[in-house]
C-alpha cells in the first residue's frame, strides 16, 4: 500500500492536482475561519474609519514604504508591552487595507506612536532625522513639505476603501475634500460636523504651514492617530483572550 | 517501463526506479529508517499538540485545547508578575517628595537611576538627545537653565502634564508672533533684536538698545521680567544667560520675534505609570542641573 505514491510521482498532472488540494486544505483551515469567526476581531469602542486627511497620510506611508522598516504590531510579549504599550488588537487594523503590520523593525514599532511626539518634532525628524536622532539611519523625507495633497482624489480613496468594507457613509465621501481642509483648520465653520463624522479627530495645522495642505500634514495626522482610537478603559481583555 | 514490472539490480538485489542514464540505473532504496521514525514521531507530536493547544477552527469558534493556552492571558500574567515583583520597592517611589528622600536611600536611588535611564532612552532621547543635551528647539537638560523650573517637583509636573500638550493641566504660555501678527512694526522689532542681544552681553547698537528699552518694558517685561531674567512660574526664558533654545544669533532672535515660538512636550501620564515618572524625574534631576 505504501508504494502507491509511485502513481503520484509518475503522473505530473495528478501530482499538481494533489499538491493543490493539500495546500488548499492548509489555506482553508488557516485563513478562511478568520473571515467568518466572530472572535477574530475584538469588540472595542472608539474605532472609526480614518479621516480623509489621515487616509491620505496613510497612502503616503504606504507609498514611501515605511512598513519596510517600521512595524505596526505590538506582540503580546512582556518586553514589547513594557516598551510600546498595550499589545495591538485585530480591531485596530480592521479599517486598514492593506494592514501595515510589517515584519521588520529597523526603526521602532509605530503602532502607538500617536501623541508620543510633538508635530514639530515629526516635521523636523521627517525633514532631517539625524538633526534630532544622531544615531538614526532613516532617510530624509523633506519633499513631503512641498507636495500638496490632491484633495479631489480623496473622494476616490474613500470610495475604494468602502468597496473593500470600510464603513464610509455617502456624506463622508461627498465631504472628503472639504473634511481634509477642515482637519487642518481649527477655525472652520464645519468643525463640529467634522468631529461628529470622525469622533476625537485631532484638528490643527500639523506641519506648521497654514497656506497649504501638504503630504507632511497628512502623514503627521496619520502618525498622531496611530494606536489612539481604541478606548482601553472600556476594553475587556479577559473576554478577548486567545 | 511498465509499472507492474519490477527491475531488480543484480549487484545489490535492490529494486530500481526504472530510470537509466547512460546505462546507469537508479536504485529505489527505502528511506533511511531513522528518518522515517523521526517523521512518524513528528506526526504523533502534532496530534498531541492539537489535543493540548488551540488548533482546529469550527463554525463558531475553535478548539481551545486541553491546556486552554492564550498568549494574551500569558502576557497579562507576565505583566502582573512584573508588577508584583516591582511593587515593594517601586511603591516607595510614590512616597518620594524631594530628591533628598531618595539620596538617603541608596537602594531607591540606584533603582530610580536605572529605571530612569532606560525610560529616558526610550521616551525622551528622541527629542532631548541621548545624553540629555537637547537640540535646537528641544531644551538641554544637563545645564542649570530651566524654563519651567528644575526642582524635583517642577520636573515631575512637566513630565506628567507636558508643555502645551493635550492635557487639561498642561503648562502653557506663548511667545507671540509680534511681527507676523502685526503687533510691532519692523523697525521696533529690529531695535528689540539689538536690545535682546545686549541683554546677554552681546555687542549691540547702543542707539537701538535705547529706543527698544520702553518697547521691551511694555511688551516683553510682563513675561521675561523687567531685567529680562525670565519668570520660571510662567515658563518665560531668561534672556540674559546666553543660553538659547532657538539660537542666539540676530537672525534667530528676529525669527522668534517675527513668528513666535511654542514648542510642545507631550504629557506622559497616559503612557507612563506614576512610579516611572518619579524615576524619570529623579534621573533628569540628576543629569546635572537639578535644583
Amino acid at each position: 500500500m505504501l508504494n502507491k505514491h509511485a502513481i503520484l510521482e509518475k503522473h505530473g498532472w495528478l501530482l499538481s492536482v494533489a499538491i493543490l488540494v493539500t495546500v488548499s486544505i492548509g489555506g482553508i483551515v488557516e485563513i478562511a475561519p478568520l473571515f467568518y469567526l466572530e472572535s477574530t476581531i475584538e469588540k472595542v469602542e472608539g474605532m472609526r474609519p480614518y479621516s480623509p486627511l489621515e487616509l491620505a497620510g496613510r497612502n503616503v506611508y504606504v507609498r514611501e514604504g515605511c512598513y519596510l522598516c517600521h512595524s505596526q504590531q505590538i506582540r503580546p510579549l512582556r518586553d514589547e508591552v513594557e516598551r510600546y504599550g498595550h499589545y495591538s488588537l485585530a480591531a485596530e487594523s480592521m479599517y486598514d487595507h492593506p494592514f501595515q503590520w510589517g515584519s521588520k523593525r529597523t526603526g521602532p514599532d509605530l503602532a502607538r506612536v500617536g501623541g508620543k511626539y510633538s508635530d514639530a518634532w515629526h516635521v523636523q525628524h521627517l525633514i532631517d532625522p539625524r538633526s534630532v536622532v544622531p544615531e538614526s539611519v532613516m532617510p530624509p523625507y523633506g519633499f513631503l513639505v512641498k507636495n500638496t495633497i490632491n484633495l479631489d482624489r480623496l473622494e476616490l480613496d474613500l470610495k475604494a476603501n468602502r468597496a473593500v468594507g470600510v464603513p464610509y457613509t455617502d456624506e463622508m465621501i461627498e465631504k472628503a475634500a472639504s473634511d481634509a481642509s477642515v482637519q487642518t483648520d481649527p477655525f472652520s465653520a464645519d468643525y463640529d460636523a467634522f468631529l461628529a463624522r470622525y469622533p476625537k479627530a485631532q484638528i490643527r495645522d500639523f506641519d506648521g504651514n497654514v497656506d497649504a495642505i501638504t503630504e507632511m500634514d497628512a502623514l503627521i495626522a496619520y502618525l498622531q492617530v496611530l494606536g489612539t482610537m481604541v478606548d482601553f478603559e472600556k476594553y475587556q481583555p479577559e473576554e478577548n483572550y486567545r | 517501463m511498465a509499472e507492474n514490472e519490477k527491475d531488480i539490480d543484480e549487484h545489490s538485489g535492490v529494486e530500481t526506479t526504472g530510470h537509466t542514464w547512460d546505462g546507469i540505473k537508479e536504485l529505489n532504496n527505502p528511506l533511511p529508517r531513522w528518518w522515517l521514525i523521526t517523521w512518524y514521531i513528528c506526526i504523533a507530536i502534532s496530534i498531541v499538540y492539537m489535543v493540548l493547544m488551540p488548533a482546529w477552527p469550527g463554525i463558531h469558534g475553535y478548539t481551545k485545547g486541553l491546556r486552554n493556552h492564550s498568549e494574551r492571558a500569558n502576557v497579562a500574567a507576565a505583566m502582573a508578575d512584573l508588577e508584583a515583583g516591582r511593587n515593594e520597592t517601586l511603591k516607595k517611589l510614590l512616597l518620594v517628595e524631594s530628591v533628598g528622600d531618595i539620596e538617603q536611600d541608596s537602594e531607591l536611588l540606584q533603582l530610580s537611576m536605572a529605571a530612569g535611564a532606560s525610560l529616558f532612552g526610550d521616551n525622551c532621547a528622541t527629542c532631548h538627545g541621548s545624553g540629555g543635551q537637547g537640540f535646537v528647539g528641544y531644551p538641554n537638560l544637563i545645564d542649570d537653565d530651566w524654563l519651567w523650573g528644575g526642582t524635583f517637583a517642577a520636573i515631575q509636573q512637566t513630565l506628567q502634564h507636558g508643555v502645551r500638550a493635550d492635557d487639561p493641566e498642561t503648562r502653557i504660555n506663548l511667545m507671540l508672533a509680534y511681527g507676523r501678527d502685526g503687533m510691532l512694526p519692523r523697525e521696533q522689532i529690529s531695535d528689540l533684536v539689538e536690545y535682546v542681544t545686549s541683554l546677554s552681553g552681546g555687542e549691540a547698537d547702543a542707539q537701538a538698545v535705547a529706543r527698544a528699552a520702553p518697547i521691551f518694558a511694555q511688551n516683553c517685561a510682563s513675561c521675561h521680567g523687567a531685567d529680562g531674567k525670565g519668570i520660571q512660574a510662567q515658563g518665560a526664558p531668561n534672556l540674559t544667560d546666553a543660553i538659547w533654545l532657538y539660537g542666539g544669533e540676530r537672525k534667530n532672535i528676529r525669527e522668534t520675534l517675527q513668528n513666535g515660538r511654542g514648542g510642545v512636550m507631550p504629557a506622559w501620564t497616559s503612557r507612563l505609570s506614576d512610579e516611572q515618572i518619579v524615576a524619570l524625574a529623579v534621573y533628569v534631576h540628576s543629569l546635572g542641573g537639578g535644583e
